[in-house]
């Protein structure tokens, strides 16, 4: 008991919220993070968990709430130089680096005290320590840039930096999905380096979908769902399969959202392999679409449900081995903003780009029939404006989304892809479009559906669950429950 | 109805250059006391169309988006006009071979334009700057500093005019106002306005976007090298520097005229406000007896003036 402090507390957070616009990420969290220990934090994407820990780096400012550090209630001077200064360290799951440093130059940034003639070297010598700490045989030189590394490497960069003390003490070292570019040896070192910080008297925050090394590295585990925590336990009180069940819902849905739409004709009218393919995993598993089909591309966000669909996009144009593709495609963009809205342009016009070809008569297109599928579609779809001449982003982003269902739903596409389109749509919004996607499918349109949120499963037909950019299950409407989707995203040999 | 006739005048990109041509020329015949008025207009006309029709390329590349630009007009203006002038050799029975070949220079310059942007990868202006030297080389040493008079069938048409008009003007117009149809209301048109917005979008949108920036390329080619047959007409036969001075005034016409530097949004009837006004800002000048030096700076001055204007407008709206 030499240590100054007696507060065993290290940070404690008391009724922490946040929203962005309408959406509430955090719904007044309150957790504490002793000293000496690690805590694991858990729940699926949009669970809140990286608000959190915005929050708690300094990066974001809560909405309302309490923040108190050893002690000393921050909340109202609390911000990225203050974290800092506590030694609350952050690894973000979006590496920070700076590409066109070198590693060294990229320590010195976290290291003001590092300066006068020499710090190069100094800086050099602070991180090939860490590095050696924590990923013993590591190979890094810190003269080496950055950009020309691979992610893991800089993933361990990132890392070592977090952990490597100079003037200041390192208390609290956040790590964001910290294993995600690691394999397993590299995972391995990194949850031991985890340890014998702890033991040590430091405290970490991990925060991983892979349950295993959180049952095996946290001394408690923290549940998140929907901007709550749903459970707090110790680790030890926690098995793969009880953490499964609190990430999801516990209340099962009425089964089957909508009538289920039969198959219509037995030849797929897409077939495409992921590109990448595991040796473990001979051939892979295709996914088959068929025509009136909903097809589910279901897992963790960013784990090849994108690129699967740019590659059937690309394959409808022209051939790209293994992938078929029978019919026109069109695309409902997520990212609005990068991928979908021509800013400059009226609703109308953003709404028709793509069924151009039917509107024109020789070379000129016919502006009444343009007008004519504008009108029609606000009425049907009910884009809230008074005048489809109006500019789109006068909508908001919500009606925005509308107009680029109407821009794929209104083209002669029989295929339509749709990258996570409901971001930011209402519920009421949904429903109105769920219904419209099972008219369309009756008619014999197939849609193949990327989707983050578990209800939109439940109106597919057929769900393909996927895992580091492969097709882990497949799983029919009858089979698909929540449980089996977790399990399949988080572990395949669960 | 009037004020809204009104408000919908005032929200047009292009009106800032009309504006500005009329108060400049007002300025000029103010000093003369109203002498000349109708023959500066004439020659400004005259001049003004030459600028438009490579301006009229030039407003197509910048509307693909940001980076795009082609510094090779002059070049291609040079090459055409050299090329075309010795394969006519002054006769009236080769006029129509002629344009057919002056075009034909300026597709193969737009071709080697997009293949250099395209298959190297290398940025616009890098690409359209570095051929436009290889195509100068081409021309001087083609030409051989010969200076061959045009056919004077050709000659008599570009400088015809008509009751004050010059009829390469109206002939001008024309092709403006179908060049203003092909960019609204075609596909095409369509999709090289799209492409300057969010060409990432326009792609997932299903348009041909390679097909679109290889024809922009090649048409903007076209009409430098139309410009550079023309011009050798109307100014008695092709010299190695006749094209320099549009480099700067296909950019400058384009974003004085209200089309938007950064792509996606262009209009065609700016140019000709922004063309006249180029001239008739360097005459006004003249007339008012500064040299050189100040001429150059008023007339900085005055571009970034009215890009400012418009620009502002523009926003507010």
């Amino acid at each position: 008991m030499s240590q100054p402090q007696t507060d065993p507390i290290l940070v404690h957070l008391d009724g922490v919220a946040k929203s962005f616009g309408a959406v509430q990420a955090l719904a007044r969290v309150s957790f504490d993070i002793p000293q000496g220990a690690c805590i694991g934090l858990v729940g699926h994407n949009g669970a809140g968990k990286s608000t959190l820990m915005h929050i708690l780096a300094g990066s974001l400012t809560a909405g309302s709430g309490r923040i108190v550090v050893e002690g000393v209630d921050l909340t109202d001077r609390y911000g990225i130089a203050t974290a800092n200064a506590h030694g609350i360290r952050c690894v973000f799951q979006e590496l920070s680096l700076c590409p066109n440093l070198s590693v060294a130059e990229n320590a010195r940034i976290l290291h003001p005290s590092l300066k006068g003639w020499g710090w190069r070297k100094r800086a050099a010598t602070l991180i090939r320590d860490r590095l050696d700490a924590v990923f013993p045989q590591h190979g890094i030189d810190p003269d080496a840039i950055v950009g020309d590394l691979s992610i893991a490497r800089r993933q361990m960069v990132e890392i070592a930096r977090a952990f490597s003390i100079s003037d200041r003490p390192v208390k609290l070292v956040i790590l964001d999905e910290p294993t995600s570019s690691l394999d397993a040896v590299l995972a391995g070192q990194l949850l031991a380096y985890v340890r014998r910080f702890v033991a040590e008297g430091g405290s970490v925050v991990l925060i991983s979908h892979l349950l295993g090394e959180v049952l095996s590295t946290a001394d408690r585990i923290v549940v998140m769902r929907d901007g709550k925590i749903v459970a707090e336990r110790e680790a030890g009180a926690f098995t793969r399969t009880s953490l499964v069940e609190c990430m999801g819902s516990m209340v099962q849905a009425e089964e089957g959202a909508g009538t289920p739409t039969k198959r219509l004709g037995d030849i797929p009218v897409v077939s495409a392999a992921p590109a990448t393919r595991s040796a473990t995993l001979p051939g892979g598993t295709s996914l088959l679409a068929h025509r009136g089909e909903i097809v589910g591309l279901a897992g963790l966000g960013g784990h090849g449900q994108t690129d699967m669909l740019m590659r059937i996009f690309d394959g409808a144009a022209r051939p790209i081995p293994g992938v078929a593709v029978d019919g026109k495609v069109a695309i409902v963009a997520g990212d609005r903003q990068t991928d979908g809205v021509f800013p400059l342009w009226s609703i109308a016009d953003n709404m028709t780009i793509a069924s151009l070809g039917q509107m024109a008569r020789r070379w000129l297109i016919d502006s009444r029939a343009e007008q004519g599928m504008a009108e029609d579609w606000r009425r049907r779809i009910g884009i809230r404006t008074d005048d489809v001449d109006m500019p789109i982003l006068s909508l908001s982003g919500g009606n925005q989304q509308k107009v680029l269902f109407a821009r794929a739903l209104g083209s002669s596409a029989t295929i339509i892809l749709m990258d996570d389109p409901m971001r930011g749509v209402d519920i009421g919004t949904k429903q109105e479009v769920y219904a419209m996607l099972r008219a369309e499918a009756a008619k014999g349109r197939t849609f193949l559906w990327y989707t983050t949120e578990m209800d939109e499963l439940k109106h597919c037909d057929h769900v393909y669950v996927f895992r580091d950019g492969r097709i882990v299950t497949d799983l029919a409407r009858s089979e698909l429950t929540e449980e089996r989707v977790l399990q399949s995203s988080f572990e395949a040999a669960a | 109805m009037n004020a809204s006739l009104l408000q919908r005048l005032a929200a047009k990109p292009w009106l800032w250059a009309y504006l500005g041509a009329l108060a400049i020329w007002l300025a000029t015949i103010a000093f003369t006391e109203g002498r000349g008025g109708g023959d500066v207009l004439t020659a400004a006309l005259s001049f003004a169309t030459f600028s438009v029709i490579v301006a009229i390329g030039q407003m197509y590349v910048i509307t693909l988006g940001p980076g795009n630009v082609d510094l090779s007009i002059p070049a291609t203006i040079t090459l055409a006009g050299a090329v075309s002038m010795k394969i006519m050799d002054g006769q009236d029975a080769m006029i129509l071979p002629g344009l057919l070949i002056a075009l034909g220079c300026g597709v193969g310059v737009g071709v080697g334009n997009y293949a250099l942007i395209r298959l190297l990868r290398i940025p616009p202006i890098i690409a359209t700057l570095s051929s436009s030297f290889i195509v100068l080389s081409a021309a001087i040493s083609y030409s051989r500093g010969i200076r061959i008079k045009p056919p004077p069938m050709l000659a008599d048409f570009t400088t015809w005019i008509v009751a004050g008009i010059p009829v390469l003007a109206v002939a001008a117009v024309v092709l403006t106002a179908i060049m203003s149809v092909v960019l609204h209301r075609t596909i095409y048109g369509r999709t090289v306005t799209a492409l300057g917005q969010n060409a990432r979008a326009a792609r997932l949108a299903g348009l041909p976007v390679d097909r679109t920036r290889f024809a922009t390329y090649v048409l903007c080619g076209a009409f430098a090298g139309l410009n550079g047959y023309l011009l050798s007409g109307f100014s008695g036969g092709a010299a190695l520097n006749m094209g320099s001075e549009y480099l700067l005034a296909s950019i400058a016409v384009v974003v004085i005229g209200g089309t938007s530097v950064a792509g996606g949004f262009a209009n065609l009837p700016g140019l000709w406000g922004a063309a006249m006004l180029l001239f008739l800002l360097v005459t006004m000048l003249n007339t008012y007896g500064f040299g050189a030096g100040v001429r150059l700076v008023l007339t900085g001055l005055i571009i970034i003036g009215v890009i400012t204007l418009a620009g502002g407008k523009r926003q507010a709206r």
